[in-house]
């Protein structure tokens, strides 16, 4: 038997170093996904637990068995029993059919009922009012309006903790898609199309957010900081940011579209209760100028944008409005 | 100038310096190439005996040539990507700019998958599916070499962008509005779209061809049941091919004009609609990784048989898997977008029709296990590439099971969770799975085997850096790192991302290591000569001479069992044949170089649409339909070999052969 611990105990030595090395970085970095923050993010750690513990159902009697039998079967052993032509058995087929199917049927009762709890589109049950918050995703940063208090942010999401967030999304970009790994679920920001997610922050906090879909040369940079804050220190940003900031109206908004990446968050006070709508629905008018789509992008520099700066005021890309 | 250039001017040649260096060993090596060709006086030689042959076996050699050729470049891109990512945490920015990484990223996704994957596939099915029926030849061996012809145009097509122009940086699957003029009005993407239509009206050919090869073409008593399953996956392979690449034509054909006429297919103004293309291109895609597979898992059912010396187990479950795999295969494409708002409904219903793929999946593996059962294994590489696969491919299902599941794919959907998975199952199950092929059949082909040992070391270290290269890229993914960022300031990413690019050097040790095989093994050739069947096979590919006759067989062998030549041996211990070799005349496709010259009509289309010189569209056009006409309204393109010299040769063959 000395040759076979040869070749086992290489095997568990790798299967512990990566056990270890896994385990060593639960402990020292924050694995977002593993680490939920927030109650929807942490229904879907505990699925990935579930799904996985179900999984290795199948996955260590496969492995038990190819070592077992290559050990077993191997040509130089002439004490197990070779038969050349045994090629079925009725029982055993049976068996791993019966195996997977058991497992997937389980499963597939999960998926059925997970897929509605955790639909994105489905508001969250709370005691506390939602809040609405805009999101767009722009050539390459994300604008946040929150149309009940009349404030807008770029690449910094202000939520207060406990409550329940209903985002409705789009782009004035390329596709991008809307993901904060701590809090749970993403979903696509598109042209034209407005689609939702609810998500909710347990405690308060800074969690990374960004673009999970590739929208051009400074995709890497689109990111940004979702803060969690007390219900309290939320109202006075709010408050901050109205009495501070400078107003988001279309033309600023145009200039904050142009494509470049954005080094600081920006903060804006939002009279126009329809910028979002407009966002939506400039796609989905007819154009006048064929040619508009093209023009919109040939201003194509990648140093944060010079917000405000009359020179890009009259930008094409506004007709149908 | 711009009626003959089109767009094509001195701001085409690449400014970075790493792609000044791409394009400038490209057009260097190119030269050497010729130089050499024609200081050898190999031209005439090259052209008679390869460019112009008909013979499946031949075509089957040049697309591997070619698949390994682009393996080298997709991998240094890999490594480009590797290098890039392992250096550009917090301020620092890497090698490339976030323009050419994007680039770096979607060629090297395109190559690895429509010139590597789908390359070897081909080459390997040509190499041995007409031996292991007993045909001559494919069903249409013209059509044969132009399907071949047309995946070389696009190959070059596609390494062309290097030298001139770029490529796309809209990802592998170019998702509009990203790729439409508006966001992307370069001639990138036009190469993207160009040369995966012009590759893939090759690829769609090749399924026909090899359809009616399998219908039309088996031994006399190979009914279907009767044929090896390596046959059976090809069959469902072609009917995946046939049925999902019209779609990937006529999507990229939409982006075209989109991009050549400004129409409104899947432009984000105007009523065009992206999510229809994002729908079309995975109704493609989704059976496209299948078509990739199945051929692989047709190989692994051949390796575990013979290296097991034992019947296959569960035969027509194989058979009924596979058929599972190919129908469900075209009903799960929503699970790549369960993140763009479809109802719980519907994500549900795609997620659970894609774990019930793993069923059919997981019983072929438990069939291949107690193929092993009551066997006796020799471990040879073939069977080591089958164990290691054993290996990858169960993680990588466990990891597909998972982003099945649309809850967790809302956390994981485009993360580099998702990397590793396809990583996991390509390299890990189809990529392997052509290795094994390629060691099992290359002593059938070349008349000499590999050498083991060092085959067995480029094994472990493929096995081992795959490993150490995607399970970081698992963690990653959950630390919330997603696909193809040219920077990161992710605390703790770089740690992962420098481990995963040690384990891609030891991929490339393991290529090394293949490459150093067949130097040595072409080295010691006269040591290692194969004889007809040198893995004691079961397979009618094996009662053949090597490297097989390019006749295939003297006499149309007559097939009695799923397993005739091992049936056939076995019965030939007991009693010698003395029934007289009867030879019959037959006739054989005559050379033709009219494939070569098609695709490089083809080349000129694509060419011409890229850099909108509209004047060399029509010639290629013209010049496709005239070199058709001309081809048809050729009567003779066949020759006959008499009886006699059949019987000649055949005397010739096995006088090379040593008698074992």
């Amino acid at each position: 038997m000395k040759k076979s611990i040869k070749i086992v105990l290489p095997i568990l030595l790798v299967v512990g170093a990566i056990i270890a090395a896994a385990t060593y970085f639960f402990q020292h970095y924050n694995v977002a996904v593993l680490n939920p923050q927030g109650d929807i993010a942490r229904q879907e750690r505990d699925l990935i637990v579930f799904t996985t513990v179900l999984g290795m159902a199948v996955v260590i009697p496969v492995f038990a068995m190819l070592g077992i039998f290559a050990w077993k079967f191997r040509e130089g052993n002439h004490k197990a029993n070779y038969r050349p032509e045994w090629d079925g058995n009725k029982y055993l087929e049976i068996v791993w059919w019966g195996i997977p199917c058991a497992i997937i049927l389980v499963l597939s009762v999960v998926t059925w009922r997970t897929s509605h709890d955790l639909d994105p589109y489905k508001a969250l049950s709370s005691d506390v009012k939602p809040l609405n918050v805009q999101v767009v995703a722009l050539q390459w940063k994300w604008l946040f309006i929150y149309p009940d208090l009349g404030v807008a942010s770029a690449n910094l999401l202000e939520i207060p903790e406990k409550t329940p967030v209903n985002f409705t999304i789009t782009a004035d970009a390329p596709m991008n898609s809307f993901w904060i790994p701590s809090l749970g679920s993403q979903v696509y920001a598109m042209t034209g199309m407005s689609t939702q997610l609810h998500l909710i922050a347990d405690h308060t906090g800074d969690y990374r957010g960004s673009s999970a879909n590739i929208s051009g040369k400074g995709f890497a940079d689109m990111k940004f900081t979702a803060r969690s804050t007390s219900m309290a220190e939320f109202h006075s940003w709010v408050g901050r940011v109205r009495k501070t900031s400078t107003t988001l109206d279309q033309s600023g908004y145009d200039a904050l579209a142009l494509p470049a990446s954005l080094d600081t968050p920006m903060y804006y006070v939002v009279k126009d209760n329809d910028l979002y709508d407009r966002i939506v629905m400039k796609y989905m008018a007819p154009m006048t100028n064929g040619q508009d789509e093209t023009q919109n992008n040939t201003n194509d520099k990648s140093t944060p944008s010079d917000h405000g700066n009359p020179g890009m005021m009259d930008m094409p890309g506004m007709e149908g409005m | 100038m711009d009626f003959i250039l089109g767009r094509l001017s001195f701001d085409s040649l690449p400014k970075e310096l790493i792609t000044q260096g791409g394009a400038i060993s490209i057009v260097i090596g190119g030269i050497l190439v010729v130089a050499a060709l024609i200081y050898f006086k190999k031209v005439g030689w090259l052209w008679k005996n390869w460019f112009t042959t008909l013979d499946a076996k031949k075509i089957g050699i040049m697309y591997i040539a070619i698949a390994v050729l682009m393996l080298a470049r997709g991998a240094a891109d890999a490594l480009m990507i590797r290098a890039q990512q392992a250096l550009a945490s917090g301020d620092a920015h890497g090698i490339v700019s976030s323009d050419t990484f994007q680039q770096v990223v979607s060629a090297h996704g395109t190559i690895m998958i429509f010139f590597v994957a789908m390359g070897l596939m081909f080459g390997l099915i040509n190499l041995v599916l007409p031996l292991m029926i007993g045909a001559r030849d494919v069903a249409f061996p013209f059509l044969n070499s132009v399907s071949f012809w047309l995946f070389a145009a696009g190959m070059i097509l596609i390494n062309v962008s290097l030298i001139v122009g770029g490529f796309s940086p809209g990802g592998w699957l170019g998702y509009p509005p990203l790729t439409e003029l508006a966001y992307s009005p370069g001639p990138g993407v036009d190469y993207w779209i160009w040369a995966l239509q012009i590759a893939g009206i090759g690829s769609l050919l090749s399924g026909i061809n090899f359809l009616v090869t399998i219908l039309k073409k088996r031994a006399p008593g190979m009914a279907l049941m009767k044929m090896p399953i390596f046959a059976w996956s090809v069959l469902v392979t072609t009917i995946l091919i046939i049925f999902a690449f019209p779609i990937l034509t006529a999507t990229l054909g939409m982006l075209g004009l989109d991009r050549l006429m400004g129409m409104h297919f899947f432009t984000a103004t105007q009523g065009g609609n992206p999510m229809l293309y994002i729908n079309l291109i995975w109704a493609w895609g989704h059976p496209e990784v299948y078509i990739l597979v199945l051929p692989a898992f047709g190989i692994f059912s051949e390796v575990v048989a013979t290296f097991s010396q034992k019947r296959l187990f569960g035969y027509k479950t194989m058979v009924g898997a596979l058929f599972a795999i190919m129908i469900l295969s075209f009903i799960v494409w929503l699970h790549h977008f369960f993140t763009m708002g479809a109802g719980a409904d519907v994500n549900a219903f795609f997620g659970i029709m894609t774990m019930v793929i793993a069923i059919p999946t997981g019983v072929k593996v438990f069939n291949w296990l107690f193929t092993m059962f009551g066997g006796r294994i020799r471990f040879k590489t073939p069977m080591l590439w089958f164990m290691c696969f054993v290996v990858t491919f169960t993680l990588g299902g466990l990891s597909g099971v998972l982003m099945a599941v649309p809850a967790i794919d809302f956390q994981v959907h485009n993360s580099l969770f998702l990397v590793a998975h396809f990583h996991n199952v390509i390299i890990g199950g189809a990529l392997f799975g052509y290795f094994a092929g390629l060691m099992y059949w290359f002593p059938k082909i070349f008349g000499f085997t590999l050498n083991e040992r060092i085959g067995k070391y480029a094994t472990y270290c493929w096995l081992v850096g795959f490993l150490v290269a995607f399970l970081p890229l698992y963690a990653l993914g959950l630390m919330g790192a997603t696909r193809r960022l040219d920077h990161y300031d992710g605390p703790g990413w770089q740690m992962l991302f420098v481990i995963a690019g040690c384990g891609v050097l030891i991929i490339c040790l393991g290529a090394a290591l293949m490459v150093l095989q067949l130097i040595v093994s072409i080295w010691q050739r006269k040591k290692n000569i194969a004889g007809s069947d040198p893995w004691n096979g079961r397979t009618l590919e094996w009662s053949v001479p090597s490297p097989a006759p390019f006749y295939n067989f003297a006499i149309t062998p007559t097939v009695t069992d799923r397993d005739n030549f091992w049936v056939e041996k076995q019965a030939a211990l007991k009693h010698k044949s003395t029934a007289k070799l009867q030879y019959e005349a037959i006739t054989l496709p005559k050379n033709s170089g009219v494939g070569v010259i098609i695709a490089a009509f083809a080349f000129m289309i694509g060419f011409g649409l890229i850099w909108h010189m509209w004047w060399l569209v029509v010639v290629g056009f013209v010049g496709v339909i005239v070199s058709v006409i001309l081809r048809v309204s050729n009567d003779e393109t066949e020759y006959m070999i008499t009886a006699k010299h059949m019987e000649q040769y055949d005397k010739l063959y096995k006088l090379q052969e040593p008698t074992v």
